[in-house]
């Protein structure tokens, strides 16, 4: 082999190398990192397990924000409109944290109650986040398709 | 009336683009001379039109005009007047204009440095820019002009500046990072320029490196800046957060760091020429990518730029067409790309390409990850998912680690061959030293043992050991330490300079990860919290008025030891306007620790949620940054690009031989 291609062929193999490493390196991480996301109506279907680290989204449901006197505790229900779910944090709440308005939260499942590790709302009030959004339309979908099953035409929505 | 000239200066501006992006280039195919000569003009006055849009815009902001539609959703009458010039950039459609306008400005720059270079390359590296320009004018035309009008029924007032960007923070924030971020459109120029003419010599490399340190240096100081400010502006004590819009910033940053490197192999030893163009390339990509990943709205994001599919769809097809453009043509002109001279196995040059692979490689981890849950979304059919911090860390950290090991071995060696021994002899007791040092020190400070803190210390002081070491070693054959330290280039102190930056960085970013400690508590006032050393005392809060805000202002003495420390007030302000809440920080800095308090929110028992920080050596983190840039903008500054600025065409002739093996 020529000096040149053998040198090449090095620099190949160092790149090829490098790739291979990262590419483990990263669906490692990968498999462990994600947070998978889902509504108040696929946890009310019992579509998780308890203890596993995932992400809510929906509305903050009016009236529902209850905190305590004498400690970080709040309690508060996330609705999809279809099913609503209690969630348990303590923390500081964002800014933009209001009743009405959409919610992300992190965090596990135990006993039907989600447990937040870390509660998110967004920059900007008038914007709502792809995963609130992609939860109510969810839940608005199913509860069309209920209806449809039950009065057996489709419901203007 | 006013925002109507705006209007016509962006039409204009766009039609000089367009006629920059066409006549110089066929222009300097050709050979025609008089078109070769417009470049300089167009170029010139695509930067008067821009500039003047940029003024009518500032001027519709500072007079009120809420019939102008951007001025209106970002502005009020009451807000201050210096927020009222810098909301100009405080949304999609203003920061998008002040982008091109900074395009434009590296034009002017191009125009300006570039006296020595032969006209029809500088000809054709306007012409891109133009074509550049032509596009990102034509976009806002089409799909987002800062300038068009709510008539007749114009708003009373306007819907006020987001809060969180009605901070000094904000002010420089965006320039700098824009600045940065299309300085890369230059270099990316010069390299399709080289491309296109066929000149793929040392001297474009040479021409492309002060411009591509510069872009790097400015972009270096925009990331600080915005780690900086989302540290103490958003209240979560944090410095880096991976958030799908910090990342792409990050990846660009990455991938200048390569190219910066390679830049220099290409310059002083004419080989991996197609490498480097190839990152030049790759480098603006990620700009335009990034710009595609904010504006899209694709990804959910603490920046929340108003998002539209169809500004999306334009970017993306305006990516897809530059850069399928751009290896298209690498691909036709890559057999011109022939090395020119050897290297062997242990040289600089490997261990810069090894630089290269673990930047990229990093670059294009961070990129999968700011992209899989949109690719996941689609594949899976709708199911959401994110990821977090964890992965970037996991994938990140031990990159970087490996990247320091030879940015140290690196440094060290010689160009085209090194001796293994040769290594051995001069970084043994470098190592030597790092690890028992860096074993000792934290542990001689906090009396417990943290492998993290020891693997930091070790990692940086191999880089700051590894340079006081070659810094030895060059003055070796001289009189004196001093004499040798005179000796050397001013764009090799440009390089230590910034690699001692980047250990700073590695220091404070992992020293700060590890011994950082918080603390969340309601208080009462008259109640004391405490958190390491020192101890909180809340005394109580005080209504305040602002100028465009309601505030509760906390006070809180800091006592360390039982000793006073100072006073700190951190407030909760409610902004008149939008009706948002948004929280001052209160912090103490310091160069070892910073004091760190947010407010949450008042009980009806009148006690307060609040979180309490103690964050060592956080303020290194932008400290090496500083530093990092600084040492760029001094190797920009050796004599040895304005010296070929008068002699170049000597120097074409001379052999890269002659090059001080040395400098780099």
């Amino acid at each position: 082999m020529k000096p040149h291609r053998r040198k090449k062929l090095t620099i190949i193999a160092f790149i090829a190398t490098g790739l291979g490493v990262a590419i483990g390196l990263s669906l490692y991480a990968l498999s462990n990192a994600i947070d998978l996301f889902f509504t108040p109506s696929q946890i009310a279907a019992g579509e998780v397990n308890n203890g596993q680290r995932i992400r809510i989204g929906g509305m903050v449901k009016e009236g529902s924000v209850a905190k305590s006197q004498d400690s970080l505790h709040v309690e508060f229900i996330t609705t999809d409109y279809s099913h609503d779910l209690l969630v348990r944090y303590d923390g500081i709440l964002p800014d933009l944290f209001r009743e009405g308005q959409g919610v992300v939260a992190e965090g596990m499942v135990a006993n039907g109650v989600f447990e937040a590790s870390r509660v998110l709302a967004k920059h900007d009030e008038n914007y709502m986040s792809v995963e609130v959004k992609a939860a109510l339309d969810a839940a608005e979908r199913d509860r069309n398709l209920t209806e449809m099953a039950t009065e057996g035409g489709p419901s203007g929505s | 009336m006013v925002p109507e000239l705006g209007q016509f200066s962006l039409i204009l501006a766009f039609c000089l683009a367009a006629v920059l992006g066409t006549i110089p280039l066929i222009g300097a195919s050709t050979g025609n001379r008089l078109w070769i000569g417009l470049a300089r003009p167009l170029a010139t006055g695509f930067f008067v039109f821009l500039t003047l849009c940029l003024l009518v815009l500032g001027y519709s902001f500072v007079t009120d005009d809420f019939s102008v539609m951007f001025v209106a959703q970002h502005s009020n009458s009451l807000l201050p007047l210096q927020y009222k010039i810098t909301a100009v950039w405080g949304g999609h459609e203003g920061s998008f204009l002040f982008w091109t306008w900074m395009l434009s400005g590296w034009m002017l720059a191009v125009c300006i440095f570039s006296k020595a270079m032969p006209d029809d390359f500088v000809a054709r590296v306007l012409s891109i820019m133009g074509l550049i320009g032509a596009g990102y004018t034509m976009f806002m035309i089409a799909t987002s002009n800062p300038f068009d009008r709510v008539l007749p029924m114009s708003p009373a007032d306007g819907a006020d500046l987001n809060s969180a960007l009605q901070d000094f923070g904000f002010i420089i924030h965006p320039p700098s990072l824009y600045m940065g971020y299309v300085g890369f459109s230059v270099v990316f120029a010069f390299a399709i320029a080289a491309l296109i003419s066929g000149r793929l010599d040392s001297a474009w490399a040479r021409w492309s490196r002060p411009w591509a340190n510069a872009a790097w240096a400015i972009l270096t100081i925009g990331i600080a800046l915005g780690s900086w400010w989302a540290y103490y502006e958003l209240g979560w004590g944090g410095w880096w957060a991976w958030d799908p819009v910090e990342n792409p910033p990050m990846i660009n940053w990455l991938i200048g760091t390569a190219l910066i490197h390679s830049l220099a192999v290409t310059e002083k030893r004419g080989v991996f020429k197609s490498w480097t163009v190839l990152l030049s390339i790759m480098a603006f990509a990620a700009s335009l990518l990034g710009t595609f990943i904010t504006r899209s709205g694709l990804l959910t994001s603490v920046h929340a730029f108003a998002s539209d599919p169809t500004r999306g769809i334009y970017i993306l097809g305006f990516l897809g067409f530059v850069i399928g453009g751009s290896l298209l043509l690498f691909a036709f002109r890559a057999p011109l790309m022939k090395s020119e001279f050897g290297f062997a196995a242990v040289s600089r040059e490997v261990f810069l390409l090894i630089n290269n692979i673990i930047l990229v490689v990093a670059s294009a981890a961070i990129l999968l990850g700011t992209l899989y849950p949109m690719v996941y979304q689609a594949v899976s059919g709708g199911e959401l998912i994110s990821v977090g911090p964890p992965y970037f860390n996991i994938v990140f950290v031990p990159l970087m680690s490996i990247l320091v090991i030879f940015l140290g071995l690196g440094s060290v060696s010689r160009w085209k061959k090194t001796s293994l021994a040769y290594l051995k002899k001069q970084l043994l007791v470098v190592a030597i030293a790092a690890l028992v040092l860096g074993l000792v020190l934290p542990l001689a400070l906090t009396l417990e043992f943290s492998f993290g803190a020891t693997f930091a210390t070790a990692l940086g002081l191999w880089v700051v050991l590894g340079i006081l070491q070659d810094i030895r070693l060059k003055s070796a054959n001289k009189p004196s330490l001093l004499a040798g330290m005179k000796s050397l280039a001013v764009s090799y102190y440009g390089m230590q300079i910034a690699h001692f930056g980047f250990a700073v960085i590695l220091l404070g970013s992992g020293l700060t990860s590890i011994y950082s400690i918080e603390k969340s508590v309601l208080l009462s006032p008259g109640q004391s919290v405490e958190l390491g050393q020192y101890e909180f005392l809340f005394e109580g809060t005080e209504h305040l008025s602002g100028p465009n805000f309601e505030a509760e202002r906390a006070t809180f003495q800091v006592l360390r030891d039982g000793a006073f420390v100072r006073e700190l007030h951190p407030e909760k302000r409610i902004y008149t306007a939008s009706r948002t809440p948004s929280t001052e920080m209160a912090i103490d800095a310091g160069f070892t620790r910073d004091l760190f308090i947010t407010l949450g929110e008042e009980r009806d028992s009148g006690a307060w949620s609040m979180s309490l920080y103690i964050k060592p050596f956080v303020r290194w983190v932008w400290l090496g940054a500083i530093l990092m840039a600084m040492g760029a903008i001094v190797a920009v500054t050796d004599k040895r690009y304005r010296r070929l600025k008068t002699k170049t065409l000597e120097r074409e002739a001379a052999s890269d031989k002659t090059m001080q093996p040395v400098s780099s």
